[in-house]
């Protein structure tokens, strides 16, 4: 007798553990694969899991082989026009090692081992540079705000939620399913009634009537099993709209590096808002002497050369600001990076027009720096540390690790809301 | 089942339900046993979903494995090419143990589960009791346990020494797997308990004579160490794996605990790789026969056999060399056809069989297979069974491919002159020295360096590919000191020498 086990519900996940100390051990070859990726991706799609490839030499598991070279015959099926002592050139490409293992799949051993990260996955080493706490992690990646939602009816609640048409409902149901039967009982002794001729007997009937009509009134109007409680669940809610403005510095002093570590910062940003509201816009506003509002693709990748006015950019944000996103309808977020050089009035007119203009319109505002020389203090931040507000942060940033301090006081004022 | 006469059909439609399973299981078992005198393990049958059968994949066709990064890679690699439809899942796995456990996948049809039931249940499970190589090798009573051992004896050395350390441990012991086999002696049986009691005792024997006043006494016979010294070891040793367990100088206890649980797993493995076609021609054979003996009872219908039917012709297709998709001998399709061929001269034999084969044409079938299946592997099977009219169906031929010779010359083909030298070639090719090289170790230098030469005999001038000097990196990280890989040619003459110090 055969024993037939149904391991359906078992788990399900055996090789997670596996495939995660895949990822573990390989994680500088997927880096870099990720990395590609995020230069490719604009901010707004960043959250998706995507396809990755490394190097399959890298990931080889070598073992004892035959290499191309020596003497050997290989059997093949489907002849159709060789005999005996026939020659044949030797297929290019295959080394010495020819007509073996060969027509097949030699082509494989080049390519790259492509395969799918999720979500998380990618999250995880996405962010792994930026060294965020784990808190701060879990904020980004989950969603926590939740909205109460409707959702239909409850035998047990509280009486404030107490449905009285669904409750009376239910109740005259029951009235009507437990008196029918007696109804029809009376019915029928009228019936004999008004066929018996016989006196007694028909004071008899009335009784009995009497007594059904009585066990009718005893009927409880409403019972507990009536009662009905509108129900409501907690639905994930972002809680409203925001709008969040990107600048960037593009005079030709920004080098690739440096957009790279833009863009983590502008995504960083993006996702934490994201995460918070219903819905994001992003503003691009790169400027060199003058700014302008771009897409993406041209905001990161398209080369610019001039002298640097830092002031445009605020300005250009102030009338979008005014022309776009009335207060009242946006969550304001402003970003900047630059690297700092700004010369004559315009840092300290650019100072004056944040502090006194943007800032009160803006929920938080971040700014950061990435010089070429870490140790030198640039203008524009030697005007900016002299604003004093809650709403703005600003430092100073060579590498990857440096950019979540940034966000940090508006990731713990954000979070413990 | 069927009752006088009245034949009614065990099911119709493609649903299955626990219940049918096992009644097609009883008619199947019914005909295996009963008919054509099947020996099996009793069945384990286990429904699984597709992506606990992407995770059995993974373990590499075993129901419970240590952790390990290389099965993640495998797991991946299978996942994204299922995800993308590139490829679908097998039908069935199947496992070496008794009772013998196959998976059925829940999306199959019932016609679907009855040819896995009859492939993997009756097929290839009476093939793992009876085969030589997997009564020798492999030990069906006690693979699980083990496998449960050593899922736990790798989870606690993690918890002890490091994630890390074990890692490299395994990495360096599977790189030497295909080296890790005894060919020539039948290994002790093995149990969970006695493995478990056995690393203890090791354990405690080593800590209990330990005594530090050994260090101090004074040595003085230095002299005679050098008078006794023979080379050792005595002999050549091909088991890389086991030399390494015996005799690494370096090796902590619990390392040598884990070359121990890898060549364990190498060696049951082993059979499977020299057994591929007969084990799935055998089982091919026998979900034909079985499927179509259910199908004359009247047990099933004709939809039911046009499926099975369309899925088999599936599995045993057989590309030509310049076709597309072609990855050499489809061992199904050379397997079937072999074992089809075998009764077919048994039954209809042709002069031609009776002269190539007169032990077997025109004798009972059943009685030839059996014996063919209990006593042969691949190389031996094709060497002994392979007829003139297969060779031709399959229009084998041999190319030659000579470092010498700048063409590829056609060495022999299927006709009068060929068939013989045919035939010796393509057995040869499911020779395992075919595959992989010839390495032994030769000297371990006790009372020197400490060093171990390893000695690679060339077949035929073939070398070693590139990756082997990784793989002799691994074999000097477990070692601890130098790694000497002497080359010899054909005859036994050094050809060149490297040293591989470890890191």
């Amino acid at each position: 007798m055969s024993i037939v086990i149904d391991r359906r519900l078992n788990d399900r996940n055996k090789s997670a553990v596996n495939r995660s100390r895949f990822i573990r051990r390989y994680k500088e070859q997927i880096k870099r694969a990720v990395s590609d990726l995020v230069a490719r991706r604009g901010i707004t799609d960043m959250e998706q899991g995507g396809e990755v490839g490394i190097p399959t030499r890298d990931i080889k598991e070598p073992s004892f082989r035959h290499g191309p070279g020596g003497d050997h015959e290989y059997v093949h099926p489907g002849n159709h026009s060789y005999n005996q002592g026939d020659r044949l050139p030797r297929p290019k490409g295959q080394g010495g090692g020819g007509g073996g293992s060969g027509e097949g799949g030699g082509e494989s051993t080049q390519d790259d081992f492509i395969f799918t990260l999720s979500r998380e996955e990618f999250m995880n080493l996405f962010f792994d540079d930026l060294e965020l706490p784990h808190l701060v992690r879990n904020f980004v990646t989950e969603i926590k705000d939740f909205k109460l939602q409707r959702a239909g009816y409850t035998p047990s609640g509280v009486p404030a939620n107490l449905s009285v048409p669904r409750s009376l409902r239910n109740a005259m149901a029951r009235k009507i399913a437990l008196a029918s039967p007696l109804h029809r009982e009376i019915a029928e002794l009228e019936e004999a009634e008004a066929k018996e001729d016989d006196l007694v007997a028909r004071a008899a009937i009335e009784t009995e009537i009497a007594k059904l009509r009585d066990r009718i009134s005893r009927i409880p109007f409403l019972d507990d099993i009536d009662l009905r409680f509108r129900h409501r669940i907690k639905v994930p809610q972002p809680i409203s709209r925001a709008v969040m403005f990107c600048l960037m510095d593009v005079s030709a002093s920004m080098t690739e590096d440096k957009k790279d570590l833009a863009k983590r910062f502008f995504t960083l940003l993006y996702l934490f808002l994201s995460r918070k509201y219903e819905k994001v816009e992003i503003v691009f506003i790169r400027h060199t002497d003058n700014a302008e509002e771009v897409d993406e693709q041209r905001f990161f990748h398209d080369a610019q050369s001039g002298g640097t006015v830092v002031q445009s950019a605020l300005k250009l944000m102030s009338e979008i600001i005014e022309a776009r996103y009335p207060q009242d309808g946006y969550n304001i977020y402003g970003a900047q990076v630059s690297d700092g050089d700004a010369f004559g009035a315009d840092p300290e007119k650019s100072r004056a027009l944040l502090a006194d203009q943007l800032l009160p319109l803006c929920r938080y505002y971040a700014y950061i720096e990435v010089p070429d020389d870490a140790d030198h203090t640039s203008p524009l931040s030697y005007a900016y540390a002299r604003i004093d507000s809650p709403k703005f942060a600003m430092k100073s940033v060579t590498s990857r690790n440096e950019v979540y301090p940034v966000l940090r006081e508006l990731f713990k004022k954000e979070a413990v809301l | 089942m069927s009752a006088d006469g009245s034949p009614g059909y065990l099911s119709t439609g493609a649903e299955w339900t626990f219940d049918l399973i096992q009644r097609y299981d009883a008619a199947i078992r019914d005909i295996a046993h009963n008919e054509f005198k099947l020996d099996t393990y009793p069945n384990q049958i286990e429904i699984i979903a597709s992506e606990q059968m992407l995770d059995a994949y993974a373990s590499v066709g075993l129901p419970i494995g240590y952790p390990h990064w290389s099965y993640g890679k495998e797991f991946i690699r299978n996942e994204d090419l299922y995800r993308k439809g590139a490829r679908g899942l097998a039908y069935e796995i199947v496992i070496n143990s008794n009772p013998c456990i196959s998976y059925l996948m829940e999306e199959n049809t019932m016609a679907m589960q009855a040819l896995v039931i009859a492939h993997a249940c009756y097929g290839h499970n009476s093939f793992f009791k009876n085969n030589y190589l997997f009564r020798q090798w492999t030990n069906a009573d006690s693979i699980i346990d083990y496998m449960v051992f050593a899922r736990k004896y790798v989870l606690e050395c993690e918890e002890r020494h490091g994630m890390q350390a074990v890692e490299e441990t395994l990495d360096s012991c599977h790189a030497l797997m295909s080296h890790g086999i005894d060919r020539y002696r039948q290994p002790p049986q093995l149990s969970a308990e006695e493995e478990q009691n056995r690393v203890r005792e090791r354990e405690e024997y080593n800590w209990k004579r330990f005594d530090d006043i050994w260090r101090t006494v004074p040595q003085k016979r230095k002299g005679t160490h050098k008078a006794s010294e023979a080379p050792f070891p005595p002999e050549p040793q091909e088991n890389l794996l086991y030399f390494v367990e015996k005799h690494a100088p370096k090796l902590e206890p619990w390392q040598r605990e884990l070359v121990r649980i890898t060549r364990k797993m190498a060696q049951y493995f082993y059979p499977q790789g020299q057994t591929k076609v007969m084990n799935e021609g055998w089982a091919t054979f026998w979900h034909y026969t079985l499927l179509n003996r259910l199908f004359d009872r009247g047990l099933v219908d004709t939809g039911f056999m046009l499926e099975c039917l369309q899925s088999h012709t599936n599995v045993i297709t057989q590309r030509g060399y310049d076709q597309r998709g072609y990855g050499g001998v489809n061992p199904y399709a050379l397997g079937f056809a072999m074992m089809s061929d075998i009764r077919r001269m048994c039954e209809n034999p042709t002069p031609e069989d009776h002269e190539w084969f007169p032990d077997i044409a025109g004798g009972d079938w059943l009685k030839v297979l059996d014996f063919a299946m209990r006593n042969y592997k691949d190389e031996s099977f094709i060497a002994q069974f392979l007829s003139p009219r297969l060779m031709r169906e399959f229009h084998l031929f041999a190319v030659a491919d000579h470092e010498s010779d700048d063409h590829l010359t056609i060495d022999s083909i299927h006709n009068e002159q060929g068939y013989r030298r045919l035939r010796r070639l393509f057995a040869g090719q499911y020779n395992r020295d075919w595959l992989v090289p010839d390495i032994q170790v030769t000297r371990y230098d006790r009372r020197g360096d400490r060093s171990l030469t390893v000695q690679h005999r060339r077949h035929r001038n073939r070398p070693l590919a590139a990756e082997a000097e990784e793989v002799l990196k691994h074999l000097s990280r477990l070692w601890g000191f130098t790694v000497r890989l002497e080359t010899c040619d054909d005859g036994g003459k050094p050809v060149g020498v490297r040293d591989f110090r470890p890191v």
